[in-house]
């Protein structure tokens, strides 16, 4: 019966365990060993050392700055467009007829499904600051004077950049779940004189509170590290101004050339990473998403 | 409390026509049942009332005013679904106080009308508990404590009990009884239990396929069925229904000639119909065998194959005295035999079958 046990684990476990490991633990490990060396372009390691956080905490002016930088994109990014807006497009698009649902939600899915490549050029032609940029063009037309908005709010375009894309992903996890509310409890609510904001409120709204937690404890996390987009249309400029933390690890190791260097910083995104998840995780009671097992296993 | 009138209701989901030509008055303080099995209208027409769903065609009237167009809202109805729902995340004291929230009921007097209700409906030791932590009756009395809690001039009760478990129903049909005869409320349950509909309600409107079959106090509903449909949805065991056809004086069903009696003209294919407990075991009846026999405790129903086909008899307080395959005769009264027509499936009023003699 025990070796059947432990067959089972490895059966159904394993290869999980496997992807965990190589993926997610196995790296973790590297980048620890690379940032106590001091492995440069040549890619040869002469020493181990702790040169690299002695740098860190001493000598780095921008850490501190990229950081603070980092907080705000994730902070706005998610308040204004991952959780919020994409709650926004889910509530409405249930709300109108399925078929104009459908289409809104296709069209918001337009720019996760277009490359990133293109997707950041189509936003380089729109803030482009001379007349030929589209908003530009807009506010021209309007009468109004043209702006510079990757010289003068270049944090706002990247949340707006980033925004665009990450919304669509709430919308869709959001519609699932609202389509997944008993339409009962709808009729109930209209019949007991419930207006269409006290209904969202008293009835969609804590009936999708798992999917809200998910998403904002998911989307934190997935912005913390990702910057190909900040990479594409603004490079981090002007000057640091849009270096967030995961591109600042990018620039340091891979367009300076310190591996060292750049493997120590990583170290610090994986904390905040583990941090901002158990933060999270205790903020919105997750453990209680959790189930027990329908079927027992002997 | 609200008298109700419908005149040539009409729901269409693009080709589906859901109700049709429905009209009907209800009296203020009456408890209507809508019967008939799923997919006949009955839901449809509920939500109808219930401003859910607005009616494609037709005057929909409380106490004389035109409610078609008004807000669900405004038209302070009560709603008790078959699911319940309750709302899940909030308690059972904040369930019931829900409609009086955006009634700017003032708190001091919701918390008193909150609690006034739930001890009529005896749920008042659970008013922090959640629907969750509640069995299914449980529920379903909160369910009728929001639905009644705004004092709605009309009550709707959506298959309330097919959720529950046998005993339960058997109370809460007596309970929700005494509460609408305590309160007065017009009310309308919609189910498709027979049972359900000639227990509690005063009158039943027996619906099919979108349509209003019949509208008859229980009683009459059984004993003088309008039409085939009802005749076969009411009543348990179902009514013997024989294919036959009106020729002249007599109708013959299977080849064997029964007499006409009565005065009712029918002509033509038609139907006969008579329930399995009108049926009694009669030394110069129509001889058969005993094919089947089902003993329910205090009746026992027997299937008696005969020369007219098979037939359900049901006999009470005398046991199982057949046996299988016994020689049996069997007859009945002309004045519990019903005839319909075969077409229209309508009741030959008048019309009557005198059994056919050994």
């Amino acid at each position: 019966m025990r070796g059947r046990q432990s067959a089972n684990l490895c059966l159904f476990l394993g290869p999980a365990m496997v992807l965990l490991l190589l993926f997610f633990i196995a790296p973790v490990i590297v980048d620890l060993i690379i940032s106590f060396t001091d492995i440069g372009r040549t890619l040869r390691i002469t020493e181990f050392t702790t040169a690299q956080f002695e740098r860190m905490f001493t000598r780095d002016s921008r850490l501190t700055k990229s950081l603070a930088i980092t907080l705000v994109y994730v902070f706005f990014t998610l308040a204004i467009f991952n959780v919020t807006f994409g709650l926004v497009l889910a509530l409405t698009t249930t709300a109108v007829s399925e078929r104009l649902g459908a289409f809104f939600r296709s069209v918001w899915l337009l720019p996760r499904m277009s490359p990133s490549v293109v997707y950041a050029l189509m936003w380089l032609w729109v803030v482009d600051p001379a007349e030929r940029g589209l908003m530009n063009q807009v506010l021209l037309a309007a009468g109004l004077d043209p702006v510079d908005m990757r010289s003068n709010a270049p944090v706002l375009l990247i949340v707006i950049a980033n925004g665009f894309i990450g919304a669509s992903m709430g919308m869709i996890i959001f519609t699932s779940a609202i389509r997944s509310i008993p339409e009962h409890l709808f009729h109930a609510a209209r019949a007991d004189g419930a207006g269409a904001l006290a209904t969202v409120r008293h009835v969609t709204l804590p009936a999708i509170r798992w999917p809200l937690s998910f998403i904002t404890v998911y989307q934190t996390l997935s912005l913390l590290v990702s910057f190909e987009y900040i990479w594409l249309i603004t490079d981090g400029g002007p000057f640091y101004d849009t270096t967030v933390y995961a591109l600042y690890v990018y620039k340091r190791a891979f367009e300076n050339g310190q591996y060292g260097y750049g493997a120590a910083l990583a170290l610090v995104l994986v904390l905040v990473g583990i941090a901002a998840s158990l933060l999270m995780w205790r903020f919105f009671d997750m453990k209680r998403l959790l189930q027990q097992p329908r079927i027992e296993v002997h | 409390m609200a008298r109700i009138e419908l005149s040539g209701i009409r729901k269409e989901w693009g080709e589906v026509v859901a109700v049709e030509d429905m009209d009907l008055v209800i009296e203020d303080g009456e408890f209507v049942a809508v019967l008939g099995p799923s997919g006949c209208g009955k839901s449809t027409t509920l939500f109808m009332l219930a401003g859910i769903y607005a009616p494609s065609a037709g005057v929909m009237r409380f106490d004389g005013s035109l409610v078609n167009e008004v807000e669900s809202r405004d038209r302070n109805v009560g709603i008790v679904f078959q699911s319940y729902a309750l709302y899940p995340h909030m308690s059972v004291r904040e369930n019931i106080a829900f409609p009086l929230r955006f009634k700017k009921v003032p708190d001091a007097e919701a918390r008193r009308r909150v609690e006034a209700i739930a001890r009529l409906v005896q749920v008042h030791d659970l008013l922090d508990r959640r629907p969750g932590e509640m069995s299914g009756g449980q529920q379903q009395r909160v369910a009728l404590a929001r639905a009644l809690v705004k004092e709605p001039q009309l009550l709707l009760l959506d298959e309330p009990l097919s959720n529950l478990d046998a005993t339960l129903r058997l109370t809460m049909r007596t309970e929700i009884k005494r509460l609408q005869r305590q309160l007065e409320v017009t009310t309308i349950l919609v189910t498709h239990d027979q049972v359900e509909a000639t227990t509690m309600a005063d009158r039943i409107v027996c619906m099919s396929k979108g349509r209003i079959e019949q509208v008859a106090a229980p009683a009459e509903l059984y004993a003088r069925p309008a039409s085939l449909f009802v005749a076969s949805f009411v009543g348990a065991p179902p009514i013997n229904v024989l294919a036959g056809r009106a020729e002249g004086a007599e109708v013959v069903v299977n080849g064997l000639r029964l007499g006409r009696v009565g005065e009712g003209g029918a002509a033509g294919e038609v139907v006969l119909g008579i329930r399995p407990e009108h049926i009694r075991f009669d030394a110069h009846g129509l001889a058969g065998r005993i094919d089947q026999i089902e003993p329910m405790g205090r009746e026992t129903l027997y299937l008696v194959e005969t020369p007219m086909g098979g037939v359900r008899v049901l006999e009470g307080g005398a046991g199982v005295r057949f046996a299988l395959g016994d020689s049996v005769r069997i007859g009945f009264r002309p004045e519990d035999s019903l005839l319909f027509d075969r077409e229209s499936g309508a009741l030959v009023p008048g019309a009557r079958v005198a059994p056919p003699a050994g």
